[in-house]
């Protein structure tokens, strides 16, 4: 893309132009003639007409929100999900705590202990959504995809405090089974073709 | 005065509250679905099949809501004013004939309270005491929105009154009466007949005034909800807003009611076609109040007063010189 259109401040040359306003009447005479011409220039029946035309058309664009909703993005940043891993089916979140370390609202509240296979293993997890700003950051530092954000945006609450455990936000086994786990696809997801394009860490520095 | 006239009338006067009050509420329904559609929306959609019943949500609020009178307010006053807007539209209604007379059970009913020989005058008289409503609630309110709201309300009144007046006069001339049954004689032969043929000037200088009647959007400065919220009805609340609105509402119907009998054949011969005419044409003057709304800007309040003093004004005045010359050659 070329950056000369933007760098070009020669703003007369460009197509601008100043728009041909007329000099305010001054005199009685002059005002008296301006006030003849916009009477009779009709300008108030363009105004009936285009609002009648718009209700005879009848294109409503009005969403009734609790019946119909508007897609989102795949970006969307709303409440949490937790993944599973696509070959084990089991949970992705390997308790490395990165996700409580980042998080600017201080929301996210993890324990974790070590489990009969002495693998880390999360014992309990939530996310305050009363104060989560949906900032994205622990979805970002996630190192293994863990935690992402969803489409669900309907969390109102009665209190404050409104707490997502582990369990609501983890991908329902199945779910998992039926392959019907959606990836995020915001930043930080895996990109399509990933695998193609993965290459060998070159060694020879 | 024999007890049948006595309650014939009573009789009319009830019909004519109910028809209207439900009409008021009613009208606050096509002119939201209207609004809607034409800023392509849906309008009221939930409460009963496509929102119809809306209106009578709203009046469960308002007869239910607390009726709120605030500290500092002249109480007495501020009580009364709904009620003089409310009344008096209702009031000035007695003098308009709604329908032609029909008869049933071979009685003869006339539709109109009471064939005053000063209708016209009557109308106009009792519609501009509505205004008091505004005036007087704006100023005891202790609200300094509401006193605003109060001030422009005088202004105004003084400002369309008198172009309401000097439009009317024309006609009235021609006919040579205030009866708005004359009125309707008169233009009976048909649509050659009509007054708005021989005076298109004084038709449109009353409709335009009516917009100020009714503080309707062009001229809607006395409540601009954007400007002063909602002017003398900031402190209101409850069923005294209520009234207030029953009251600009009723006042809508009846102008559109007034302005075709006065200037488009009313109901002609009275048939019962003629009858379904008015009430068509009621309808269409309904509708253009809504659809200026949709469509046009407010005019503030010292464009108002120029508009009726420096145009409207002095055009009326010599549309009646011209028509009293026309006459006397
Ligand atoms: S989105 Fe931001 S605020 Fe919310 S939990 Fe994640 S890091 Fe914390
Ligand atoms: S969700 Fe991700 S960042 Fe948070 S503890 Fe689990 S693996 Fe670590």
């Amino acid at each position: 893309m070329k950056m000369e259109q933007f760098n070009n401040r020669n703003v007369s040359e460009n197509g601008y132009y100043l728009v041909d306003i007329e000099d305010y009447p001054t005199d009685g005479w002059g005002k008296f003639k301006r006030v003849v011409k916009r009477t009779f220039r009709g300008e108030l029946f363009v105004g009936l007409w285009v609002v009648m035309r718009e209700m005879v058309k009848f294109d409503v664009h009005t969403i009734q929100y609790p019946q119909e909703k508007m897609p989102i993005g795949p970006r969307y940043r709303a409440m949490h999900e937790m993944k599973r891993l696509w070959e084990s089916d089991a949970e992705r979140c390997i308790g490395c705590g990165l996700c409580e370390k980042i998080c600017i609202s201080d929301c996210i509240r993890m324990d974790t202990k070590i489990d009969e296979n002495s693998r880390k293993e999360v014992s309990s997890y939530t996310i305050n959504l009363g104060r989560c700003i949906f900032c994205g950051y622990c979805a970002e530092v996630c190192p293994e995809l863990a935690i992402t954000h969803g489409g669900e945006y309907e969390n109102g609450s009665e209190q404050r405090e409104h707490f997502i455990m582990y369990e609501d936000m983890l991908t329902p086994i199945d779910v998992m089974k039926a392959g019907a786990q959606v990836e995020f696809e915001g930043f930080g997801a895996i990109t399509p073709h990933e695998d193609a394009r993965v290459k060998k860490t070159p060694l020879a520095y | 005065m024999d007890t049948a006239y006595l309650i014939e009338t009573v009789i009319k006067v009830v019909v004519i509250l109910l028809v209207f009050s439900a009409l008021a509420g009613i009208g606050t329904y096509f002119e939201r679905k209207i609004l809607a559609f034409m800023q392509r929306r849906l309008g009221p959609m939930n409460v009963g099949p496509y929102g119809l019943l809306q209106v009578a949500a709203d009046g469960v609020k308002l007869f239910t809501k607390e009726d709120i009178i605030p500290t500092n307010v002249v109480a007495p006053i501020f009580k009364i004013a709904p009620v003089i807007t409310a009344a008096t539209a209702f009031i000035a209604s007695a003098a308009i004939p709604f329908l032609p007379q029909f008869t049933i059970f071979g009685y003869t009913v006339h539709p109109i309270v009471a064939d005053v020989n000063i209708g016209i005058l009557y109308i106009l008289g009792v519609m501009a005491v509505g205004l008091f409503g505004p005036l007087l609630g704006g100023m005891a309110s202790a609200n300094k929105f509401a006193l605003l709201s109060a001030a422009r309300a005088a202004a105004v009144f003084i400002s369309y009154e008198v172009v309401s007046g000097l439009s009317a006069l024309a006609p009235i001339m021609m006919v040579g009466s205030l009866s708005l049954i004359d009125f309707n004689n008169y233009q009976a032969g048909g649509i050659g007949n009509w007054i708005v043929w021989s005076q298109p000037v004084a038709f449109i200088l009353f409709w335009i005034a009516a917009f100020a009647e009714t503080g309707r959007t062009p001229f809607h400065l006395i409540a601009n909800d954007h400007e002063i919220i909602d002017g003398f009805g900031t402190e209101y609340s409850g069923m005294r807003w209520g009234l207030f609105f029953i009251g600009e509402y009723a006042n809508m119907f009846f102008i559109s009611f007034v302005i075709p009998i006065l200037f488009l054949g009313g109901f002609g011969d009275g048939s019962v076609l003629g009858a379904f005419a008015l009430l068509g044409k009621m309808a269409f003057f309904f509708f253009f109040f809504l659809w200026t709304r949709a469509a046009w800007p407010d005019v503030r309040p010292d464009q108002l007063m120029w508009l009726c003093w420096k145009v409207l004004m002095p055009l009326a005045v010599i549309n009646v010189v011209i028509t009293g010359l026309v006459m006397m050659y």
